[in-house]
């Protein structure tokens, strides 16, 4: 599976069907037993030959931030909130599609010539923006755009520079390539299983079913994660850097790594060459959190795609670190 | 001794997330004490001590064995360390403060001045470690990003009963509970001590070791804040008061039938306790009442000035008499 088709399948938080689908019918060349649970998670199971081994799930969420229609101007405008974290400086006159239709709009504000001086120092809250969908008035924006409607950043992959990409909701498609790439390469001996999950953006939701019903030995979470490493950022406010491998976590804000897997994590990349780094800072959190603490719990690490610009409509991410993230996965894998 | 097991305990190192080396010295201290032993994939220590009584309950007493810290995060090239915090610790509590790492490294913690608004509060990207290193490299020697350092121990008799030392919170608790398995002698009802993980950082040992134990009745054992200086007034609580059964906090509104189970059994102890209702924090109580469907829940506290701080004081008659109660509450429950 390409991330090009990845990346730009339509998968807000609560809405994932088109990426698990395109999902579902990689996975199932891949693998035999494929459900998909109440939460919506796609769980894709392979049985153990060796039980002496610790069962394994990897995890990556289908889900991306975006947004959902709340109410309609009489002028036909498209009142919004976003869904998971979206910084509203960053939506101003971008394209999104909306619904299942896709239909087009774009985010509009206030030219220029008309701003007051207080106005340009201000920054818009999504109270004062509006999704123009070139609808004559509330009753035909209603019609396209009922309420609830999901909506997303119309963007397009991008490849650039020296091994650059950029692309919308590479937060966490990266991560769902991955698992493919598990799925399609690995041939470990115990329980193995790749779950997709729903919701993560908006609160752990989907890992929180999955993890109570997998209940795995080990859960290792693929993720995209903030880069912060332009411009003249103090060295202690740096993330990652993209260029420089896969970000192993030690901490965020759901989930502390299990000690053990994270130098162990440590060890195999060293061993194995694979381009890695330490995330330098305790920022976010994912899956792991749920994982740990849903029933028996479970020994959690997550590893990291360092990305650009993550939550807004064009996220950058360097394809040899996604690379660097499957190597370490599988490499891990085989050290069991 | 109680104040042996409490000094011995107060010498481990144990952040979040890594409190392996108090886990070993509780299973060396309970060694022969009780019936079995095991961690789960948390890192938490569930001890069993079983009853004869065939109608017995379980009990699961929970004390957590995690410490605040500060994690590394970033090595500056003059070999200075950058920190983030793991649990509720601030720039006002390490600043000037003796640090250790796992490994015994020490370091000593410091706060730049904001010179560009001297009269900003600083905030943990203010503070440093430093360890002594002239350089990057010469640092990364000794510590590597994701290390955790924690107040160095130091343990100090005050007047006569008190005592201040940093991790009080809530090791205090841990030796309670250690005392309670290796006294506890027939009692009625089946004990599983779990000493937890995680605690600091949102109460996540004690999440999963209330699934996997799923006990009859919950009790938590932590430190809880005080009244009892000059410009403090809440909690009601006072050091050398007695040890205080919770009515409420953040986390939790203690079962009532547990919370009147402790008031008994402190009665017929002969040790008065106060009552606490505490306006922000929560325990492993919190997350031990919310498992699977419901589990009836109470806390016993023990008094503690300043905590979080790299001298959490408490009083030795407050934990006796706790220990007191803890025998008392297993026979009755």
């Amino acid at each position: 599976m390409d991330l090009k088709a990845l990346t730009e399948a339509f998968g807000p938080s609560g809405s994932e069907n088109e990426v698990r689908k395109l999902l579902k019918e990689a996975a199932s060349k891949l693998c035999d037993d494929i459900t998909i649970d109440r939460c919506g998670n796609l769980v894709c199971r392979r049985q153990g030959s060796d039980h002496s081994k610790p069962s394994v799930t990897f995890a990556a969420h289908m889900d991306e931030i975006g947004f959902i229609v709340t109410g309609h101007t009489e002028d036909g405008l498209l009142r919004f909130r976003p869904i998971g974290g979206v910084d509203p400086r960053v939506v101003v006159s971008k394209w999104v599609l909306i619904g299942p239709e896709k239909i087009k709009g774009i985010i509009g504000a206030m030219a220029i010539h008309l701003q007051t001086k207080a106005d340009r120092e201000r920054v818009l809250g999504y109270d004062n923006l509006y999704i123009d969908i070139g609808a004559a008035d509330s009753k035909e924006a209603e019609k396209l755009c009922p309420l609830g409607t999901y909506a997303v950043f119309d963007t397009e992959y991008t490849e650039f520079g020296d091994g650059f990409i950029a692309a919308r909701g590479l937060d966490d498609r990266v991560g769902c390539k991955n698992l493919l790439e598990i799925l399609k390469t690995s041939d470990y001996e115990g329980d193995l299983c790749c779950v997709f999950v729903t919701q993560e953006e908006v609160g752990l939701r989907g890992s929180t079913g999955a993890a109570f019903h997998l209940q795995p030995d080990i859960a290792i979470i693929l993720e995209g994660t903030a880069a912060n490493d332009l411009g003249d950022t103090p060295l202690r406010y740096q993330v990652c850097v993209p260029g420089e491998g896969v970000a192993i976590s030690f901490m965020d804000h759901a989930s502390i790594a299990d000690k053990d897997l994270f130098n162990q994590m440590k060890d195999v990349a060293v061993a194995r060459g694979i381009p890695h780094q330490i995330k330098r800072a305790i920022t976010g959190g994912n899956d792991a959190g749920s994982f740990q603490t849903s029933g028996k719990g479970a020994r959690t690490c997550v590893l990291s795609v360092p990305c650009r610009y993550i939550h807004s409509g064009n996220n950058v991410a360097k394809l040899s670190d996604i690379k660097a993230q499957a190597d370490l996965a599988l490499a891990f894998l085989n050290s069991l | 001794m109680l104040r042996d097991t409490l000094q011995t305990l107060l010498s481990c190192y144990g952040p979040s997330g890594s409190e392996h080396a108090v886990a070993d010295k509780v299973r060396e201290l309970l060694s022969g004490h009780v019936d079995s032993m095991k961690t789960d994939a948390l890192g938490n220590l569930i001890v069993e001590k079983f009853s004869a009584d065939e109608n017995a309950k379980t009990i699961m007493i929970a004390a957590h064995m995690d410490h605040i810290g500060l994690v590394v995060t970033n090595i500056e090239k003059e070999g200075f360390l950058r920190v983030s915090a793991i649990g509720g610790i601030g720039p006002k509590l390490v600043s000037g403060r003796k640090l250790v790492f796992a490994d015994g490294t020490p370091g000593v913690c410091a706060i730049e001045p904001n010179k560009k608004d001297p009269s900003a509060q600083p905030g943990l990207n203010d503070v440093f470690i430093d360890i002594g290193a002239e350089s990057r490299e010469e640092a990364e020697k000794l510590v590597s990003i994701g290390d955790v350092a924690v107040y160095a121990p130091d343990f100090t008799q005050l007047g006569r009963h008190k005592v201040a030392s940093p991790a009080m919170d809530d090791r205090c608790a841990c030796a309670l509970l250690v005392e309670l398995l290796m006294y506890a002698d027939n009692q009625k009802h089946n004990i599983v001590g779990v000493f937890t993980t995680q605690e600091e950082v949102g109460l996540r040992g004690a999440t999963v070791a209330a699934f996997t134990v799923q006990p009859d009745i919950g009790l938590a054992l932590d430190v809880t804040g005080w009244g009892d200086t000059p410009e403090t007034d809440l909690p009601a609580v006072k050091l050398g008061a007695g040890p205080a059964v919770k009515i409420m906090d953040r986390s939790m509104i203690a079962t009532p039938s547990v919370r009147e189970k402790l008031f008994e059994a402190a009665d017929m102890a002969g040790v008065a306790v106060q009552r606490e209702v505490l306006a922000y924090g929560g325990t492993d109580g919190g997350a031990i009442q919310l498992s699977r469907g419901g589990v009836p829940t109470g806390t016993l506290s023990i008094p503690c000035r300043y905590v979080h701080s790299a001298n959490e004081v408490i009083d030795m008659r407050d934990m006796e008499g706790a220990l007191k109660v803890l025998l008392q509450f297993v026979d009755l429950a």
